[in-house]
C-alpha cells in the first residue's frame, strides 16, 4: 500500500474543506495538507448553490439582527455562543472571497450588492448572480493552487480514518483511476464532506452528497447531533428535486395553488403584498413554507402534475430582462428541463429534501470528541443551525468554520508526535480488506439500487416534512432490515479501473448508517420544533423537556443510542417564532420593552 | 410535454482497460419520458441493466461540470441533454473526444488539470489589500468584461470540440485560455504579464485556426474562440513591442 505522509489530512474539497486547507497553509506554509476528494474538488456540491452568503453591511443592518434571525430561525436550538462568533466573522470571510477574485454582484457605485433572502429581517445576502456556490467554489479551489504545501489527492475515495493510541492519525482511500489502495498519515484530520440528503428520495443534492464523513465518524464512536433536522427546501423541481432557489422569492416570486390565491397569507405569513417584505409571506422561513405546501395539499388545493403534486411559483411579473439577469440559471433549468418560460409561465414547484442540519459533533472550534478529529461544512454540526438553517447562512459557514478547522487542526498537529508507522499500515490493511470485501466476498444477492430506493422512499414517508410516531417506527425497522440485507450486497464489477458499482456500494452503507441515525433521532423527539413536526400528539415545541440537542452514537449492528445535552443560551431566551404582521408587532413589542 | 412513457436505444461506447482490447459499443433499451436527460438514461442502465457501467456525474444540473460526453457525435452534458430530441432514434453516447479514456464514458483528466494548474488562475495584486481596507470597488461595466469567461465550469466540451487540441495536445485550448482571460481583464488583478508568456509560447494561442467549434459547444456560453482571439491580438501587440519599446515597457 502507498502510504503519504502529511501533517493535516482533510477530506473534502468543497467549500469548508478548500477554505480549511487554505487557513492551514496560511497559518503554517511548513505543514503539508494532504486534500482528498472523491471527485474533482470543481465538482464538489458547493458548485450547485445559487443563492448567495449572508455577511451583515448595511448601516441600519447589525451583528444582533442576524444573529436573532439565525437563532429564532433555529428554534432555539442554536449554540448562541457559536452563532456569535459566526455573525462577527462573516462578513470578513466574505470580503477575503472578495479579495481572492469571487465575482460578487456589484451596485452601480462598485460595493458588493446584496439581496434578500427568506427568514432574514434585512438584506445581507451577497451573490453572484444565481451561481454564488460555483463562483464561491472555483474561487476557492483556483485559488488553493497558489500553494504548493497542499497536495490533492483528486478521485480519491475515503473508506476509513485511522484511529490509534485514543487519536486521529491518518485515512485510507482508493484511488478510483486505479483501484489502489493509499495510507494518509496525518497528525490530524479535517472531514468536510458535505450533507446526507440523498437518503430522500426527491431531494436537491448531487450524487455525491452520500453522508460519507458523517458515518465514518459515527462508526468510530464520535455522536451525530441533531440528526432528525432535515430541511425541506419549499420550491424543487418535481421528480428530479432539483432547486428554484429561494432568491427566486427574494426577487418577489409568488406563490400560488391551484385557484391562483397567494395561501401563504392563510399560515400567519401575511399579509399579502405586492412586493417582498423581509420574514413574511415568500419570503417566511423554508420548514413554514413546507409545511403549508403540505397542507394545501391535504385541502386539496394543490395542482396534481405526473410527478406528484405541485404549487406555482410565479415569476412572470419580474419580466424576462430582470429574469435573465438576476436569475439566469433558473431560467435556463425551467426552460430545459420543464419547457416553461418564466416570464411567460408559473413554474410547477414541491418541497424536496435539501439540507442536513445535524452531523458530526463538534465544538465551536470546530474539534471532535475524538483528539485530533476536526470537521466543518455541512456534515458538521457546530451549532449554528439548530432545528432549521437560515438560507445563505451555510455558504458563509464554510468559510467560517472552514478557516477555524484549519487553523485549530494545524495547531493540534504542532503539539504531537508522528504515529507509529507499522502499527497504522496495520489498521490501514485491515480497512483494506473491509473495502474490498465488499466486492470479493462470493456473489450477494441484494441490488444496490434497490436497497437504495427502499431506504429512501422510507425515510421520505417517515420523515419527511411531517411525521408521525408509527411512520417513524416502521422507518426504523425498514433501516434494520435493510441493514441486513446490505451484508448481503451484489457488486457485480470485480475490477480495479473506476470501479463506480464498488463505490456505490460503499457509499450505500455510509447512508444507510446515516438514514438510521436520522430516524431514530427523529422517533425519539417527542415535540415539534423547526423541520421536525410532528402529527401525533407531540405536535407544539416543548422546551422543559426537548430544549437539548439530540446526540446518537453508533451501536454496530444494533439500533444506535440516543442521549441529550444541554443548548447553549447566552442572551435570547426562547420565544415564539413569529413572521409576517405577527412577527413585526413581536419585534416592536420586545423593542419597546427594551426602552421601558 | 408528452408524459407518457416509451422505448429508446442508447449505444454506449465500452472499455474496461483490464479486460477489453479495445473500446465497443453495447446497446440498451431504455424506457424514458420526456423530462429524462441522457445522464438519467444512463443511471437507468447502470441501475437495472448493467452495474459495470462507468461515467461520472453529479450535480443533475449542468453546472458541476462532470458529465461531458459525446452525443450522437457532439460534445455534451449528459445532464444537459434530452432523450426526447433524439427518439425514435438510437443515441449514441461515448467518451469525450481528444482525451485518453480511463474506463467506458470517463476520460483521463490529467493534461487538462496541469493546464489550470499553470496559468496562475487567481488574482495576483501588485500590492495585497488588507481585510480591514473592505472590498475593491468593482463597477458592474467592469464585472461585465470578465463574468462571461468567469462561467467556465471545466466541463471540457470545448477541448472535444477543439480540431487543435485534437491534433496537438500540447495546445493550451478554449478552456484554459478563457480563464487567462478571466484573469488578466479582472480590474483587482495585475498579473497578465506572468501569464501572457504562457500565451505567447509556441502552444499558446496561435495554434488556434479560429474554427469556433468551441463556443458553439459551451453550454456556458463563456464563448471560449473570442478569449482565444482576444488574446491572439494581445500576444501580437506584445511580441510586436518587444521590438520597438524598450524591455518591459509594452506592457
Ligand atoms: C442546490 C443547492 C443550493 C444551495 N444554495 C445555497 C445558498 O444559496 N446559500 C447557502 O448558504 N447554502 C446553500 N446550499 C447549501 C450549501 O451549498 C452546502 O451546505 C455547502 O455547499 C456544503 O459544502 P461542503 O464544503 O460542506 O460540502 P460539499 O461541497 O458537498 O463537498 C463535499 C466534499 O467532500 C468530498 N467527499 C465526500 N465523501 C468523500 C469520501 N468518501 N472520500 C473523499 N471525499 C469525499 C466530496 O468529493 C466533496 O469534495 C445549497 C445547497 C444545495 C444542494
Ligand atoms: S469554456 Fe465552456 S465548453 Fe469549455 S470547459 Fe468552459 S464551460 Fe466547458
Ligand atoms: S451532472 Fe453536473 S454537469 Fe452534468
Amino acid at each position: 500500500m502507498d502510504v503519504f505522509k502529511a501533517d493535516v489530512a482533510i477530506i473534502g474539497a468543497g467549500g469548508a474543506g478548500l477554505r480549511a486547507a487554505i487557513a492551514v497553509t496560511e497559518s503554517d506554509p511548513t505543514l503539508t495538507v494532504a486534500l482528498i476528494s472523491k471527485v474533482y474538488p470543481m465538482r464538489s456540491h458547493t458548485v450547485a448553490a445559487e443563492g448567495g452568503a449572508a455577511g451583515v453591511v448595511q448601516s441600519h443592518d447589525s451583528l444582533e439582527h442576524h444573529f436573532h434571525d439565525t437563532v429564532a430561525g433555529g428554534d432555539w436550538l442554536c449554540e448562541q455562543d457559536v452563532v456569535d462568533y459566526f455573525v462577527a466573522h462573516c462578513t470578513e470571510e466574505l470580503v477575503q472571497m472578495e479579495h481572492w477574485g469571487c465575482p460578487w454582484s456589484r451596485k452601480p457605485d462598485g460595493h458588493i450588492n446584496v439581496r434578500a433572502f427568506g427568514g432574514m429581517k434585512i438584506e445581507r445576502t451577497w451573490f453572484a448572480a444565481d451561481k454564488s456556490g460555483f463562483h464561491m467554489l472555483h474561487t476557492l479551489f483556483q485559488t488553493s493552487l497558489k500553494y504548493p504545501s497542499i497536495k490533492r489527492f483528486d478521485e480519491h475515495f475515503c473508506v476509513d480514518l485511522v484511529v490509534e493510541d485514543g487519536r486521529v492519525q491518518g485515512a485510507v482511500t482508493i484511488g478510483i483511476a486505479s483501484g489502489e489502495f493509499t495510507l494518509i498519515e496525518a497528525k490530524s484530520v479535517i472531514v468536510a464532506t458535505g450533507g446526507a440528503a440523498r437518503v430522500f428520495r426527491e431531494n436537491t443534492n448531487g450524487g455525491i452528497v452520500t453522508g460519507d464523513g458523517m458515518a465514518l465518524a459515527y462508526r468510530h464512536g464520535v455522536p451525530l447531533r441533531d440528526m432528525e433536522f432535515v430541511q425541506y427546501h419549499p420550491t424543487c423541481m418535481p421528480g428530479t428535486g432539483l432547486l428554484f432557489t429561494e432568491a427566486c422569492r427574494g426577487e418577489g416570486g409568488f406563490l400560488l395553488n391551484k385557484d391562483g390565491y397567494r395561501y401563504l397569507q392563510d399560515y400567519g405569513l401575511g399579509p399579502a403584498l405586492p412586493t417582498p417584505v423581509n420574514k413574511a409571506m415568500e419570503l417566511g422561513p423554508r420548514d413554514r413554507l413546507s409545511q403549508a405546501f403540505w397542507y394545501e395539499q391535504q385541502k386539496g388545493r394543490t395542482i396534481e402534475g405526473p410527478q406528484g403534486s405541485v404549487v406555482h411559483l410565479d415569476l412572470r411579473h419580474l419580466g424576462e430582462k430582470k429574469l435573465r439577469e438576476r436569475l439566469p440559471l433558473i431560467y435556463e433549468l425551467a426552460e430545459e428541463f420543464l419547457g416553461v418560460d418564466p416570464a411567460l409561465t408559473p413554474i410547477p414547484v414541491r418541497p424536496a429534501a435539501h439540507y442536513t442540519m445535524g452531523g458530526i459533533l463538534v465544538d465551536g472550534k470546530c474539534a471532535a470528541p475524538l483528539p485530533g478529529l476536526y470537521a466543518a461544512g455541512e456534515c458538521s454540526s457546530v451549532g449554528i443551525h439548530g432545528a432549521n438553517r437560515l438560507g445563505s447562512n451555510s455558504l458563509v459557514e464554510l468559510c467560517v468554520f472552514g478557516k477555524v478547522a484549519g487553523e485549530e487542526a494545524a495547531k493540534f498537529s504542532r503539539t504531537v508526535a508522528p504515529g507509529n508507522s507499522s502499527t497504522l499500515q496495520q489498521q490501514a490493511e485491515l480497512a483494506q480488506q473491509r473495502a474490498t470485501n465488499v466486492v470479493r466476498k462470493g456473489k450477494g444477492t441484494e441490488r444496490i439500487s434497490s436497497l437504495r430506493r427502499e431506504m429512501a422512499e422510507s425515510m421520505e414517508r417517515g420523515c419527511g416534512i411531517y411525521r408521525m410516531g408509527d411512520e417513524m417506527q416502521r422507518t426504523c425497522d425498514k433501516l434494520t432490515e435493510l441493514r441486513q440485507r446490505f451484508m448481503n450486497v451484489n457488486v457485480e464489477d470485480k475490477s480495479r479501473v473506476f470501479n463506480t458499482e464498488w463505490l456505490l456500494a460503499i457509499e450505500l452503507g455510509y447512508q444507510l448508517d446515516v438514514a438510521q441515525a436520522m430516524a431514530v433521532s427523529a422517533l425519539h423527539r417527542r415535540e415539534s420544533r423547526g423541520a421536525h413536526q410532528r402529527l401525533d400528539g407531540y405536535t407544539e415545541r416543548d422546551d422543559v423537556n426537548f430544549l437539548k440537542h439530540s446526540l446518537v452514537t453508533y451501536a454496530g449492528e444494533n439500533t444506535p443510542n440516543i442521549s441529550y445535552g444541554a443548548v447553549k443560551i447566552t442572551h435570547s431566551q426562547p420565544a415564539v417564532r413569529a413572521y409576517g404582521a405577527a412577527g413585526e408587532k413581536a419585534d416592536a413589542a420586545e423593542a419597546a420593552g427594551k426602552i421601558a | 410535454m408528452n408524459t407518457s412513457e416509451r422505448m429508446i436505444t442508447m449505444e454506449v461506447l465500452r472499455y474496461r482497460p483490464e479486460q477489453d482490447e479495445t473500446p465497443f459499443f453495447q446497446q440498451f433499451l431504455v424506457p424514458f419520458t420526456d423530462d429524462m436527460s441522457v445522464l438519467q438514461g444512463l443511471q437507468y442502465i447502470k441501475d437495472e441493466l448493467e452495474g459495470s457501467l462507468s461515467f461520472r456525474w453529479s450535480c443533475r444540473m449542468a453546472i458541476c461540470g462532470s458529465c461531458g460526453m459525446m452525443i450522437n457525435g457532439v460534445p455534451k452534458l449528459a445532464c444537459h441533454t434530452f432523450l426526447r430530441d433524439t427518439y425514435p432514434n438510437t443515441l449514441r453516447v461515448e467518451a469525450l473526444a481528444h482525451f485518453p479514456i480511463e474506463r467506458d464514458l470517463v476520460i483521463v483528466m490529467d493534461d487538462f488539470m496541469a493546464k489550470l494548474e499553470s496559468i496562475r488562475p487567481y488574482i495576483i495584486a501588485d500590492t495585497p489589500r488588507a481585510l480591514s481596507e473592505g472590498e475593491y470597488l468593482q463597477t458592474p461595466a467592469q464585472l461585465d468584461l470578465y463574468e462571461q469567461f468567469s462561467s467556465c465550469i471545466n466541463c471540457l466540451l470545448c477541448y472535444a470540440a477543439c480540431p487543435q487540441y485534437g491534433l496537438n495536445s500540447k495546445f493550451i485550448g478554449p478552456g484554459a485560455m478563457a480563464l487567462v482571460h478571466r484573469y488578466n481583464l479582472d480590474s483587482r488583478d495585475s498579473g497578465s504579464a506572468q501569464r501572457m508568456p504562457l500565451v505567447h509560447a509556441e502552444e499558446g494561442v496561435f495554434n488556434c485556426t479560429a474554427v469556433g467549434y468551441c463556443s458553439q459547444v459551451c453550454p456556458k456560453k463563456v464563448d471560449p474562440a473570442n478569449a482565444v482571439n482576444i488574446n491572439k491580438t494581445e500576444s501580437a501587440k506584445d511580441y510586436f513591442l518587444r521590438f520597438v519599446t524598450p524591455k518591459g515597457a509594452g506592457k
